[in-house]
């Protein structure tokens, strides 16, 4: 299984110019019209979509973020960019962009080395692993909010497991979900849960096409098992590496169902991340100039996560 | 020699406890929602989780008093043609991107790749009145038309297309094979893999999509399975967590099974999917 996907690893290059045929040369005026008909037929019902549903809507943000707007969307005083200054002057918008960035660091970095350590360890060659590497592949089947019912559980202070043990142990029971610290604690936690299955798939299929033969004469050279990970194995998953950390990144940035879900924002506008927000804003306040404003915020801030991904995929990530 | 012997053991050991530790983790929370659907919900909200009577009581319950089972039914319709409708459109797409030659085709598909950068989240204000305007609100529509195709399907698909020998293409030219036969019979079956990735990818997406639903639909007869969750969860708040449980189990019991079966297929696709 492992063979051909490297094969096919190496043939995927990323090519911009499309395939090389020399199929143009001789092409009749009558043809190229017949092949433009059919692009337009092909292209047709995606482009239509996509200019509806994307290239309209991104336009009609950015132009809304100018104004004011009323109670059903409609934009009544160009304000210019008067919607920016006061959001990056709010005090509360500004606690939700650190808010943001903490989850999104947290949930990143958790996923990733966490993802890995699953990886790795499944990799192992011992019995019965096959039935871990089921477990560990198992959250992936889970939805969000499926999995917001788990956590709200787990974390519930009368009933949840967590604190019924640190009753048993005699820990202080925490109010996971009702202050402000351990709210966002409980939401990376859940959220690097719902994560692990799909990260860990990923890497362990990478992890499985690194070719054996490099392990083999690492171990005949005596080299110890830290410095092949960190000299073998990571090179060699580099560009899995990165694929699954901006992917990461890009997800928890648009986080939105855990949070509405386990915390509402909540305790203290300590979980508002910046998509609950914009939701506030728009669908609960009916502040649909302000809440395009911060859309636009939000895409430019994804844009560039996803550009720079795009550049080194480009280049590949060298090992 | 004996620490030869010993060393080796223990690693073996440290590597267990850290294998079994990981697993409790992820399978804790599932665990512990399937016991909990399985007891009486006056002895969980005493904070026992242990009963004398362990019964299927709230399944029966859930699939008698709430609409968990409409729920399911619409999810799967929504899922479903999203994820016929976005094979069709993204592989059409991809082949006019690859087979095609026409004017602008490469400006047109750097286009599409820019659209991959704009998040729906960013966009659902203006999408939101435009659904409005359409009279789409609160119907499967809703929740399908915006998804027929995808700059991600199409992207993916291309890459995939690209392998396709150019010999393929110049044989059905010599044969005087049209564009819909040689995407039909040819480019379709030769690519079988990177479509079953992106019908996985697609149905998943559409499965768990949760805002846009929620903002669109008012009805238990089109509301998906997050939703209705969502609603169930809130209107029963803390009291019934028996219930609630077997509701989430009643959704995640189908999902693992269907994850399980396909696993094989899905791990190969995905990775394919991961390096382009």
């Amino acid at each position: 299984m492992d063979a051909p996907i490297t094969n096919k690893q190496s043939q995927t290059h990323y090519k911009p110019k499309g395939n090389k045929k020399p199929l143009t040369v001789g092409l009749s005026y009558k043809k190229e019209l017949r092949e433009r008909l059919y692009a337009l037929v092909f292209l047709g019902p995606s482009l239509l979509i996509l200019t509806i549903f994307v290239f309209f809507p991104m336009l009609r943000t950015l132009y809304l973020s100018f104004f004011l707007t009323n109670s059903v969307g409609k934009p009544t005083v160009f304000i210019g960019l008067q919607n920016y200054f006061s959001l990056l002057t709010s005090t509360a918008y500004l606690h939700s962009l650190q808010a943001t960035f903490i989850y999104v660091i947290a949930v990143s970095c958790l996923t990733l080395v966490l993802g890995l350590l699953l990886a790795q360890t499944a990799s192992q060659k011992i019995r019965g692993i096959s039935f871990f590497r089921t477990v560990f592949s198992g959250t992936m089947g889970v939805s969000v909010s499926v999995a917001a019912i788990f956590w709200l559980f787990m974390f519930n202070p009368s009933v949840g497991l967590l604190d019924q043990l640190a009753n048993l142990f005699h820990l202080p029971v925490i109010n996971w979900l009702t202050q402000p610290g351990w709210a966002m604690t409980a939401v990376v936690i859940s959220t690097v849960w719902m994560n692990l299955g799909f990260t860990f798939l990923i890497f362990f299929g990478a992890l499985q096409s690194v070719p054996t033969t490099f392990y083999e004469a690492a171990q005949i050279e005596g080299v110890s098992k830290r410095y092949q990970f960190f000299h073998i194995t990571l090179p060699m998953i580099s560009p899995t590496l990165f694929f699954v950390s901006i992917i990461t990144l890009i997800e928890s940035f648009k986080s939105f169902g855990l949070i509405d879900l386990m915390t509402a924002g909540g305790p203290d506008n300590a979980t508002n991340l910046l998509v609950y927000r914009i939701y506030q804003d728009a669908f609960l306040s009916g502040n649909y100039g302000l809440a395009s404003t911060e859309s636009v915020i939000l895409a430019l801030m994804i844009a560039f996560f996803t550009f720079i991904q795009f550049k080194v995929l480009e280049k590949r990530v060298n090992y | 020699m004996n620490k030869n012997i010993t060393g080796p053991n223990f690693q073996r050991l440290g590597q267990l406890f850290v294998l079994i530790l990981l697993a409790l983790f992820i399978l804790i929370p599932f665990l512990l929602g399937f016991w909990t659907s399985l007891l009486p919900t006056a002895d969980i909200s005493k904070g026992s989780l242990w009963s004398s009577h362990i019964s299927l009581d709230n399944y029966y319950t859930a699939i008698t008093q709430t609409p968990i089972i409409r729920y399911l039914f619409n999810s799967l319709v929504i899922s479903f043609f999203t994820m016929a409708a976005q094979l069709l459109f993204c592989s059409m797409s991809a082949y006019a991107f690859v087979f095609l030659e026409f004017k602008g085709r490469n400006t047109l598909f750097y286009v599409f790749l820019a659209t991959m950068m704009l998040p729906f989240e960013a966009e659902v204000i203006p999408n939101f009145v435009t659904v409005r305007n359409m009279g789409l609100l609160n119907h499967y529509a809703v929740m399908i038309i915006p998804f027929l195709t995808s700059a991600f399907g199409t992207f993916m698909l291309r890459q995939s297309f690209l392998q396709i020998p150019g010999e393929l293409k110049e044989a059905s030219e010599i044969e005087g094979l049209s564009h819909w036969r040689f995407y039909a019979s040819v480019v379709m079956p030769y690519s079988r893999i990177s479509l079953f990735t992106l019908a996985a990818y697609s149905f998943l997406a559409s499965w768990n999509q949760y805002l846009w639903p929620m903002l669109t639909t008012f009805s238990d007869d089109f509301r998906p399975v997050q939703d209705g969750l969502r609603q169930l969860q809130s209107q029963e708040s803390f009291n019934n967590w028996g219930m609630i449980q077997a509701s989430a189990a009643i959704v995640v019991i189908p999902t693992l099974i269907v994850l399980f079966i396909g696993q094989h297929y899905f791990k190969s696709g995905l990775n394919e999917g991961a390096v382009k």
